[in-house]
């Protein structure tokens, strides 16, 4: 590996000025499972890793009823998915969080660092789209912004983070009554692969559970970033639970999905994808709120 | 060129201090540093899992830890495992089970295991496949792996 310069903060005000101070030369180091391998590979020359695990605000995982979630940007999926209050207020998220790498990777890759990767086949952002998850991010002199999770990935590997800037956290809101969530992927294996195409749904039913109040739909690997299909989600409100309903929402979701051919998979197979995807998420979702 | 790191950690419950490059990956530290040999590189890219350690009382890929991260922690190693006069119950069930050809990818899969059953003393056949996915082997087909590990559960448990 080409040499940097390793620090580990003690603060967020000082990770950000250690970040600011070298530009696109610095990144904030947290689990290290896509950004070692980057620099190791060449893909990305860096100046200094900036080590994030030692701040408390992007450790905290903290979660009430009241107030939703907090999720420190560094905190490892293992970490997630063994807290069972978390895991009964946003299986969506837990969903992905179980299936990114094998048992070694979970220890150590953190949602915060897969969105911040920006990859359109990311796991874990179509459920932070689609539980409204806020990215909480830190700049320079102290200053703090929050970005919606559907607009935080600009291309791929891209985000709306400026140089100097840090993902410290989420805010998840707290889970409506009568609502759940749920995350799949087409993968051609039982484990440890990359998502041809990726699907989330959070649905609110109403007191009978047999209409939906309001439903959110978050795509991944069918465009250069993932995808918040907000029309297709819209198509629900207000409907009865019914195959039509949630056949024309997962219409909805193809006719936004503009997917690549690669070695994945072909353009034409994700677009058909999207649609089974979307209604087994939806259906997913729908069934958790039954079960509750 | 950045300064070297001095680090001061606990391998295999002693106390260890090394300097290393900030460059250096944990596998590189034990290996090269430490002369730790038994934790080996395959695809050195977090695909394979022959690096495999617990750190923190948590199973990670050494190769994508950097050395330097390793201040105040706490990290077992495949080394660490056996008494002077005797194997722990994994390694004896991998031998009595005849859970290895090649060899390469074992320290990785008993640390692997070791993790698993530590947090788990009873998986199921189940848990254990999709608990070492993450660790790959080119020669056994697996089976024996998982019925060595099904052994160690109850001999351990």
């Amino acid at each position: 590996m080409r040499a940097f310069e390793y620090v580990p903060a003690k603060t967020v005000a000082e990770a950000t000025s250690l970040l600011a101070e070298k530009g696109d030369q610095a990144k904030p180091l947290a689990g290290g499972t896509d950004l070692i391998v980057m620099v190791r590979e060449n893909r990305r020359q860096l100046e200094r890793m900036v080590d994030i695990k030692d701040l408390p605000e992007a450790n905290v995982l903290s979660y009430s009823p009241d107030t939703g979630l907090e999720l420190g940007a560094a905190v490892p999926c293992h970490e997630i998915y063994a807290d069972d209050a978390v895991s009964a207020a946003y299986p969506g998220l837990i969903d992905a969080a179980k299936i990114i790498g094998g048992t070694a990777i979970q220890g150590r890759a953190s949602v915060g660092g897969n969105l911040c990767n920006a990859s359109p086949a990311a796991d874990t952002i179509p459920p932070l789209i689609v539980l409204g998850a806020i990215c909480v991010i830190a700049g320079p002199n102290g200053s703090t912004r929050e970005v919606p999770a559907e607009q935080f990935c600009t291309a791929p590997g891209q985000t709306v983070l400026e140089n100097g800037e840090l993902l410290v956290s989420f805010k998840i809101p707290p889970p409506p009554k009568n609502s759940s969530s749920f995350y799949l992927r087409f993968i051609p294996r039982n484990e440890m692969d990359i998502a041809v195409v990726g699907a989330g749904a959070s649905v609110i039913l109403d007191d009978s559970k047999t209409s939906i109040v309001s439903a959110r739909i978050g795509l991944a690997a069918v465009a250069p970033t993932p995808l918040l299909a907000e029309e297709a989600g819209a198509s629900l409100a207000g409907k009865e639970i019914s195959d039509e309903a949630i056949d024309a929402a997962a219409e909805a979701a193809q006719a936004i999905a503009s997917p690549i051919s690669d070695m994945r998979g072909t353009a034409e197979q994700r677009t058909h994808l999207v649609g089974v995807l979307t209604r087994r998420a939806l259906n997913g979702a729908i069934q958790r709120v039954k079960e509750a | 060129m950045p300064k070297k790191v001095h680090v001061q950690t606990t391998i295999n419950g002693e106390a260890v201090e090394y300097l290393c490059e900030p460059r250096q990956s944990l596998l590189e530290v034990l290996r090269d540093v430490l002369h730790l040999t038994g934790a080996k590189e395959g695809c050195n890219n977090g695909n394979c899992g022959a690096c495999s350690v617990i750190l923190d009382g948590r199973l990670v890929n050494s190769c994508l830890v950097l050395g330097a991260e390793l201040e105040g922690k706490s990290l077992e190693t495949i080394e660490g495992l056996a008494e002077p006069e005797q194997l722990h119950p994994i390694q004896d069930a991998f031998l009595e089970n005849a859970a290895l050809q090649c060899g390469i990818c074992t320290p990785g899969f008993i640390m692997a295991a070791k993790a698993l059953l530590d947090q788990n003393p009873n998986p199921t056949e189940h848990e254990i496949r999709y608990w070492l996915a993450g660790n790959l082997c080119r020669c056994t087909g697996y089976d024996k792996i998982v019925r060595a590990v099904q052994d160690a559960a109850q001999t351990t448990s």
